[in-house]
C-alpha cells in the first residue's frame, strides 16, 4: 500500500510517499498560486524519485479557510432557519461582519417549526412556507442554501423535510444541513452551516484541480481529502462539506508527530515560518476543542482541534532594541529578506543560525550578531514556548513535547513542566505524513426505538463499521472512536439516539 | 433619568459579566438583541430609584431556564415584554418602570430588552447585585416581601399567572415547574413592587455599577493597561490570589453545576494555592484549609491576558487568572441576608467574615 500525502500550507506544498507504513520520500516545494501546478510540481518530485505506484493520495489544504479569510471567491447563500415563533429576534448573519455578510448573505427565510431539546416537537413545519421561500430562492437565481432548525442536533427531521422541499424545488440547489454539521448552539451552528455553503462552489472548484494535478502527472488512484479530526474523506464527500477541512493542517502535523514519534500521547509544537501552533495528542488523535471558534471574525461550532497559534516562527522578525519577536514575518519572501540571505531584517532564522542551532544560507552574514542579542531572543522564543506548552495541558505533570515543522530548532531540549523533547527524521513534513496516514472513517446517528441500549449501541456499531468498510477501511483494523447515546424521553418505545464513529486504515 | 448610550450598553454587558461572579449565563444574546433595537432608533431611559414616587409599579424581569436551551431558542426581547404586558393585564394597571431581578450575567440586560419594547424606563436596581443560583436569594426575599404573583409566557402563546405562594420557595418550585413544561426555558416578570419597596430593598445603582466596570475594562484595553488594576479600583475590590488553574472537578447535581478549581500561585502568590468552590457562581476560596473569602461578597476569577471574567463553566487547566473580590451589597451582610445568600445558606459550617477585613 503506497500513500502519497500533500499538505498545501500558505507558504509551502510537503509532499511524502508512504509505502506499507515507511516514509519513503519527503519533499517541500512552494506553493503556487494557483494551488494546482504546486501539487503537479510536488507529485511529479516524489514520483521522481522512484518507480513506484500510487494506491491513494491524501491532500490537506487550508485553501477553504484562507478563502474564508480572506473574503474570496465566497458564493451567495440562502439563510433557511427554521424555528418561529422563537428565534426571530437574531436572524441569520447576525454579529457577521459586514464585508463577509456582502457577499455571502444571499437572503434569509425564517419559518415555523423545530423541536425542544427533550425531542418534543416546538410547532408543526410550515411546509407551505418552505415551498414559498424555495420559490423565492429560484427566482434569485440562488445555487447554495443552508438549513437550520432549532435542536437540529437532537432531531433532524425537518432539515432533511426542509432539504427535500429545495432540492424539489430549485433545480441545482446545494443544501447544507447544519445538523450535519455542528451541536448545539444555534446561531453557531448556524454559522456554520451558512460558510460551508458559501464555500462549496470554491472546493468543487479546487478539489476538481487536484484531480486534474493527478490526471497530468499520470496518478490513477482513488483521492481522498484531510478533515479536521485526522481522517479523510473521498474527495465526492469533502467537497459537500468543505468546513470539515479548515483546520487540517495543524491535525495534520499532530498525526503525522504521533506516527513518526509513537507516541500516543503528548503536547505537539509545530514551527512554521510565521506561527507556532500547539496542540495535544490524546490517543493519536488532537484534542477537540469545546467552546466556538471565530473563522474570518464568525463564531462557528463545530469539531475542530483544540490549537493555540501564536507569532513566532523561522521568519519572525526580531526588534534588535527590545528583543521583541513577531507577530510580523518575512513569511516566503525569507530567502530574500533575511541576514543569512543576504537582505536587511533580523529574522528569527538568523538569530538560530547565528547560534548554531540551524544551518540555513550563509553563516557568516550573521557574524556580526552580538552574544548577549542571540542569547536574549532564544530566550524569549523558550519562555514563549515553554508557556504555551503549559497551557496545553489538562493537568499538571510533566510531558513529552514533539517539535516538528521547519522552524523547530526554535524549541530547546529543555523546557520545564516537558520531559521529553522528542526531535524526528523527517519532522518539517509532519503534515504530509500525517495526510499520508490519515484513516477512513464510518459514522452513524440514528434514532432506535424497541430496542436495549446495548442491542442499540451494537446495532449502530454494525452499520458504522459496514460504512467504514464501503468508503475504504480495512476491516480488521477498525476502532471506535466516538461513542454516544441520548434517550429520547418523549417518544414511545424506549427511543435512543445513538452516534458512534468507527475508524480504520485505508485497505 | 439619562439616556443610555450604544455604548453604555456594551460596557453594561461586559460588566454584567463580571458581575455574574462566575454565573449568571452570557449576556451576549441580549447584547445582538440591544445592538439591532438600538440600530433601528430604539433608545433606553436609566431612572435613579429616588426618582420613583412611593406608588408606582415596578416591572420585575428574569429568563428562568436553562443555558443550553437558551442557545437554540435564543433570546428575543419580545417575550420578556410579553411576560411584562402579561403582568400589567392580570393587575389591570401599567407599570411606571422596568427592573432585573439579577445584574450580573445575562439577565443584567433583560429589562432593555422589555423596556425598549414597552416604551417605559429601567429602574437602576436589581435585587441581587450579582447573580446567584437560586431565585429565593434575593433581597426581596430578604425583606420578606410578597413573593406573588408572577407570570410565565411561552414564545407559543401559553402564559401562566401564579397569583398566590405560601412562600419564597413555593414560587420557586411552581413557577420550575412551568418554565419545565415550556421548554426549561421562560420569561418570567416577578412579583411586582411599589416604588417605596423599589428605594428600601432594591440595590440601588447596580446598572450604573456594571456600566462603570464595563467602562473600566474597555479603557484599560485601549489604553493597553491592566483591566484588572482598573476593576479594583473602580469597585474598590481586593486582589486575592493570581496564579494558573491546575485543578478543576465539575459535577452537575440537582440542576446546578458544582465544583472546585484549585490555583497555583505565580509572582507574589508563589509557593501558596488557594482552592475555589462553586454552585454555579464562585462561593468560597480556600487557603490552608481556611475560607479567606466567601458569598456573599462577590469572587470573580479574571483572565490576566485578556481581563474576561472566567465563567464557572469555562474555566480550565492552564489559564492564568487574578482572584478578585469586590464588595456585597450591605443588605446581604445583615443576619437576615446571611441566612439567604451566607456560607452557611450553601451548606458550609462556618461563618460569613469579610475579606475586606482581613
Amino acid at each position: 500500500m503506497n500513500r502519497l500525502g500533500i499538505d498545501v500550507g500558505g507558504t509551502n506544498t510537503d509532499a511524502t510517499l508512504v509505502a506499507d507504513g515507511r516514509v519513503l520520500y519527503a519533499i517541500k516545494v512552494p506553493t503556487t498560486e494557483d494551488v494546482t501546478s504546486g501539487i503537479v510540481a510536488a507529485m511529479r518530485a516524489v514520483l521522481a524519485q522512484a518507480a513506484i505506484s500510487v494506491d491513494a493520495v491524501m491532500i490537506g489544504t487550508t485553501h477553504f479557510v484562507n478563502a474564508v479569510v480572506q473574503r474570496r471567491s465566497l458564493a451567495p447563500v440562502a439563510a433557511m432557519r427554521i424555528g418561529l415563533p422563537a428565534t426571530a429576534a437574531l436572524p441569520p448573519f447576525t454579529d457577521w461582519p459586514d464585508d463577509l455578510a456582502a457577499p455571502v448573505a444571499g437572503g434569509c427565510w425564517l419559518v415555523q417549526g423545530g423541536h425542544d431539546y427533550d425531542g418534543r416537537r416546538f410547532m408543526p413545519l410550515d411546509v407551505a412556507a418552505v415551498r414559498a421561500a424555495a420559490r423565492e430562492m429560484r427566482a434569485r437565481g440562488l445555487t447554495q442554501a443552508a438549513v437550520t432548525a432549532m435542536f437540529s442536533p437532537l432531531t433532524q427531521e425537518d432539515e432533511a423535510a426542509v432539504a427535500a422541499i429545495l432540492r424539489d424545488e430549485v433545480p441545482g440547489i446545494s443544501v447544507t444541513c447544519s445538523h450535519l454539521l455542528g451541536g448545539i448552539g444555534l446561531l453557531e451552528r448556524e454559522n456554520a452551516a451558512v460558510l460551508n455553503a458559501a464555500i462549496i462552489p470554491l472546493a468543487r472548484e479546487t478539489i476538481g484541480g487536484f484531480e486534474r494535478a493527478m490526471q497530468e502527472t499520470g496518478i490513477a488512484a482513488p483521492l481522498y481529502i484531510t478533515q479536521n479530526d485526522g481522517t479523510v474523506a473521498a474527495a465526492s464527500q469533502a467537497a459537500l462539506f468543505p468546513v470539515f477541512s479548515f483546520a487540517s493542517g495543524p491535525t495534520n502535523s499532530m498525526r503525522g508527530a504521533a506516527y513518526l514519534s509513537r507516541w500516543q500521547n503528548a503536547v505537539v509544537v509545530d514551527v512554521g515560518g510565521t506561527t507556532t501552533d500547539f496542540g495535544h495528542l490524546q490517543a493519536g488523535f488532537p484534542r477537540q476543542a469545546n467552546t466556538s471558534v471565530r473563522v474570518g471574525g464568525v463564531r462557528t461550532l463545530f469539531r475542530m482541534p483544540d490549537v493555540l497559534s501564536i507569532g513566532l516562527g523561522g521568519g519572525s522578525l526580531v526588534d534588535p532594541e527590545t528583543i521583541a519577536i513577531g507577530p510580523h514575518s518575512v513569511g516566503y519572501r525569507l530567502t530574500e529578506q533575511a541576514l543569512v540571505f543576504g537582505g536587511d531584517r533580523l529574522t528569527m532564522t538568523d538569530v538560530a543560525v547565528a547560534a548554531g542551532l540551524a544551518d540555513i544560507g550563509e553563516r557568516a552574514r550573521v557574524r556580526h550578531l552580538s552574544r548577549d542579542l542571540v542569547d536574549a531572543a532564544l530566550a524569549r522564543a523558550a519562555a514563549m514556548i515553554e508557556d504555551h506548552v503549559d497551557r496545553m495541558k489538562t493537568d499538571a505533570g510533566d510531558v513529552v513535547l514533539i517539535a516538528v515543522g521547519g522552524g523547530a530548532f526554535l524549541v530547546p531540549d529543555h523546557l520545564a513542566g516537558v520531559r521529553d523533547v522528542v526531535r524526528l527524521e523527517h519532522g518539517g513534513c509532519a503534515n504530509a505524513v500525517g495526510a499520508a496516514i490519515a484513516q477512513v472513517s464510518g459514522e452513524v446517528d440514528q434514532v432506535f426505538q424497541g430496542l436495549s441500549r446495548d442491542a442499540a449501541l451494537s446495532q449502530a456499531r454494525s452499520i458504522a463499521e459496514r460504512r467504514a468498510v464501503e468508503a475504504g477501511a480495512s476491516a480488521d483494523s477498525l476502532s471506535i472512536v466516538e461513542a454516544e447515546d441520548i434517550p429520547i424521553a418523549y417518544l414511545p418505545g424506549d427511543a435512543i439516539r445513538v452516534r458512534v464513529k468507527v475508524v480504520g486504515d485505508i485497505a | 433619568m439619562r439616556q443610555l448610550s450604544a455604548d453604555d450598553i456594551e460596557a453594561l454587558a461586559v460588566g454584567a459579566w463580571i458581575l455574574g461572579a462566575g454565573g449568571g449565563g452570557s449576556p451576549y444574546h441580549g447584547l445582538l438583541n440591544m445592538r439591532r433595537l438600538y440600530r433601528e432608533g430604539t433608545r433606553i431611559s436609566l431612572m435613579q430609584p429616588d426618582e420613583l414616587d412611593d406608588r408606582d409599579d415596578v416591572a420585575v424581569v428574569s429568563m428562568m431556564g436553562a443555558p443550553l436551551v437558551i442557545l437554540e431558542r435564543l433570546v428575543d426581547a419580545r417575550l420578556i415584554a410579553r411576560a411584562v404586558e402579561a403582568m400589567q393585564e392580570h393587575l389591570g394597571r401599567r407599570f411606571r418602570a422596568v427592573m432585573a431581578i439579577e445584574i450580573g450575567g445575562g439577565n443584567g440586560i433583560q429589562p432593555l430588552m422589555a423596556a425598549a419594547h414597552l416604551g417605559i424606563p429601567v429602574v437602576d436596581a436589581d435585587a441581587m447585585g450579582r447573580a446567584y443560583p437560586e431565585a429565593q436569594m434575593t433581597s426581596f426575599a430578604v425583606a420578606n416581601l410578597a413573593p406573588a404573583p408572577l407570570t410565565s409566557v411561552d414564545p407559543r402563546g401559553t402564559e401562566a399567572v401564579i397569583t398566590r405562594a405560601a412562600s419564597w420557595k413555593w414560587m420557586e418550585r411552581a413557577s420550575r415547574k412551568l418554565c419545565t413544561e415550556f421548554g426549561s426555558i421562560a420569561a418570567t416578570c416577578k412579583a411586582p413592587r411599589t416604588g417605596a419597596e423599589v428605594k428600601r430593598w432594591g440595590i440601588p445603582g447596580t446598572t450604573s455599577q456594571a456600566i462603570r466596570l464595563g467602562q473600566a475594562v474597555q479603557s484599560a484595553h485601549r489604553r493597553h493597561d491592566d483591566p484588572i488594576a482598573a476593576i479594583l479600583r473602580t469597585e474598590n475590590g481586593k486582589r486575592v490570589f493570581t496564579g494558573k488553574v491546575t485543578a478543576v472537578e465539575r459535577r452537575t447535581t440537582e440542576g446546578f453545576l458544582r465544583g472546585r478549581t484549585t490555583i497555583q500561585g505565580l509572582g507574589a502568590d508563589r509557593d501558596a494555592a488557594i482552592d475555589i468552590e462553586f454552585q454555579n457562581e464562585w462561593l468560597v476560596v480556600w487557603r490552608d484549609g481556611a475560607p479567606v473569602a466567601s458569598t456573599p461578597e462577590l469572587i470573580c476569577a479574571i483572565d490576566n491576558d485578556t481581563g474576561e471574567a472566567i465563567g464557572t463553566e469555562m474555566v480550565r487547566y492552564g489559564q492564568r487568572v487574578t482572584v478578585i473580590a469586590l464588595p456585597s451589597p450591605p443588605i446581604f451582610l445583615t443576619p437576615a441576608g446571611l441566612a439567604y445568600v451566607g456560607p452557611r445558606a450553601f451548606g458550609y459550617n462556618f461563618d460569613f467574615r469579610s475579606v475586606f477585613d482581613a
